[in-house]
């Protein structure tokens, strides 16, 4: 069941770090613990950074989660860039492409609880990500 | 589908509230072993919550906005039974203990139409029967709660770190770990290391029977996780049944320092922190005193 | 546009992260501190990391940029006070920092830093 949920725009670098910030605190708020917190946070950051470069701009749409023994927060991004071609490519690691798709989404999905991922090439990208605090 | 016709119960509750905390009242003082007041204020609470939500909600299911407050209602006052070491049952009867002072104000109201009275006794039978499982369910949460919280303490309890010298903690690790504990564990290894500044941890079990891939992970990992933060971990204590899972696992442990023993991981960690141990020339060991 | 402040610490240079940076912030740590290492002939460069609560990808790349020119210019890096929860992250997300030492406080990394200039002076 989904509690409070807020939309943040990302158009700009300063929306990325306000994009971390209301992660971190909309974690905290679930009592998650410290490390957790850091890996939304973390995954967060790799998720917007990738709406803003790769998908030109877009949005995030920030959800807290009640269940019975546990909480959590889901993330949505959401862009209407180019969208990716080939999603398994993308989520390998490539520390060196200089195109910053490297690690974002490999990496966020290995710091999220679950990862889902839609894009179509011309349409744009969605990547949703939870964070159970248990 | 034919309409089943309207129930009378909403009308009924408004009308004899006052008549029902009283009959309500003295039956909770005959059957519950506690202190009246009290729950008369939640006696009180229950009957206008109650009259409230089946004025406006479905009488057949209170899952629905309109029976929020009582549902609230009924989660709080579960939640401190819970705490206060109630039942279950104990819990449940506060609802249940209605039923009585109910149905025979429904055997008043309708008296002379035998079907109208059998079918809002059902009626309030099936909604006071949902209102008790509510509290029950509401109760078992809280009581796992509780025993979570209990176990998180535990645990925390149980895996202490111990400074062995200037620069050197030992994490003796005991019983068996899961995913959860070692994670708990490691975490507050790597806060020891920032808040003590040592620069070399040993883990040590010795006192762990059994290690499956994710536990050999998580050591892996928070061994990794040190070297980041600008310290060294070494594991010891590993004894040959582990050393032989770990292989087979295939788990790569060639970039982590392992040793037998806690001693020697402690005389590695000194000789690593510039430390050595020595026996001046001219003195003999202390003699034992005579008793 | 605010700038992170490098401080001159006898040879070494320091620099003490504690906001929020947004990827051009970062770039332009990248640029000024290649730009002080060679003002002031410095052979050492600290990073304090201590307030950081998150390295993602692109700080973990930038520190690994600096810690690679300060080489190429004869200087060492040292990074200071990473958080228990930034490191497990960063081991969980996978990235190394290669080329960068760490070291768990400022005290123990110029004690680092120094060990390091004298072996290469020898």
């Amino acid at each position: 069941m989904s509690e409070h949920s807020e939309a943040l725009p990302i158009r700009s670098q300063e929306d990325v770090v306000l994009v971390r910030q209301a992660v971190r605190r909309l974690a905290a708020q679930t009592g998650m613990n410290l490390v957790d917190q850091t890996k939304i946070v973390t995954a967060a950051s790799e998720l917007a950074r990738n709406t803003l470069i790769y998908g030109k701009g877009g949005t995030v749409g920030l959800e807290i989660l009640k269940e019975d023994r546990r909480s959590g927060v889901r993330l949505t991004f959401e862009d209407h860039g180019p969208g990716i071609p080939n999603i398994q490519e993308a989520l390998k690691d490539g520390f060196t492409s200089g195109n910053g798709l490297g690690l974002g989404l490999g990496g966020a999905k290995r710091l999220s609880s679950e990862f889902d991922i839609v894009s179509e090439v011309g349409q744009g990208t969605k990547v949703t990500i939870v964070r159970w605090n248990r | 589908m034919s309409t089943p016709p309207v129930s009378r119960l909403p009308e009924i509750l408004a009308a004899s509230e006052n008549d029902l905390l009283a009959e309500w009242s003295a039956a909770l003082d005959r059957q519950m072993a506690s202190r009246a007041g009290t729950l008369r204020a939640v006696a009180a609470d229950f009957l206008s919550a109650l009259r409230n939500g089946a004025q406006k909600g479905e009488l057949s299911d209170i899952s629905g906005q309109a029976w929020a407050p009582m549902r609230s209602l009924l989660e709080q006052f579960s939640r401190d039974r819970a705490i206060q070491g109630f039942s279950a049952s104990q819990t449940a009867t506060l609802v249940f203990s209605f039923k009585e002072p109910l149905f025979a104000r429904l055997r008043i109201a309708l008296a002379g139409d035998a079907d109208a009275l059998a079918r809002e006794t059902w009626t309030a039978n099936l909604l006071l029967d949902q209102l008790g499982l509510h509290t029950v369910e509401t109760f078992q949460q809280t009581r796992e709660e509780i025993i979570t919280r209990q176990q998180e303490e535990l645990l925390e309890l149980s895996t202490p770190v111990v400074q062995l010298w200037d620069g050197v903690l030992a994490l003796p690790l005991i019983g068996t770990l899961d995913s959860a504990r070692t994670g708990v564990v490691m975490q507050s290894m790597l806060e020891a290391i920032v808040n003590t500044g040592a620069e070399m941890a040993i883990i040590d079990i010795t006192g762990v029977p059994t290690v499956d891939t994710l536990v050999a992970q998580h050591l892996l990992k928070t061994v990794a996780a040190a070297r980041l933060m600008g310290a060294d971990c070494i594991i010891s204590g590993i004894r040959p049944q582990i050393a032989q899972t770990i292989i087979h696992l295939g788990v790569d442990l060639t970039n982590v320092i392992t040793k037998a023993t806690l001693a020697d991981a402690f005389k590695l960690a000194l000789q690593r922190t510039g430390m050595r141990i020595v026996r001046p020339e001219n003195v003999r060991p202390e003699a034992r005193k005579e008793a | 546009m605010d700038r992170i402040p490098v401080l001159k610490m006898g040879q070494f240079l320091l620099v003490t992260i504690q906001v929020d940076m947004h990827d051009q912030l970062a770039l332009a740590l990248q640029d000024d501190l290649t730009a002080q290492i060679v003002r002031h002939r410095a052979r050492g460069v600290l990073i304090d990391i201590s307030a950081v609560d998150m390295v993602d990808s692109f700080m973990g790349r930038m520190l690994g940029n600096i810690a690679g020119m300060a080489r190429i210019l004869d200087a060492e890096t040292v990074v200071v006070g990473m958080q228990p929860s930034v490191a497990i992250t960063l081991v969980e997300l996978g990235l190394a920092l290669p080329g960068v030492r760490t070291a768990l406080n400022v005290e123990k990394g110029v004690h680092l830093l120094t060990e390091a200039v004298r072996e290469s002076s020898s």
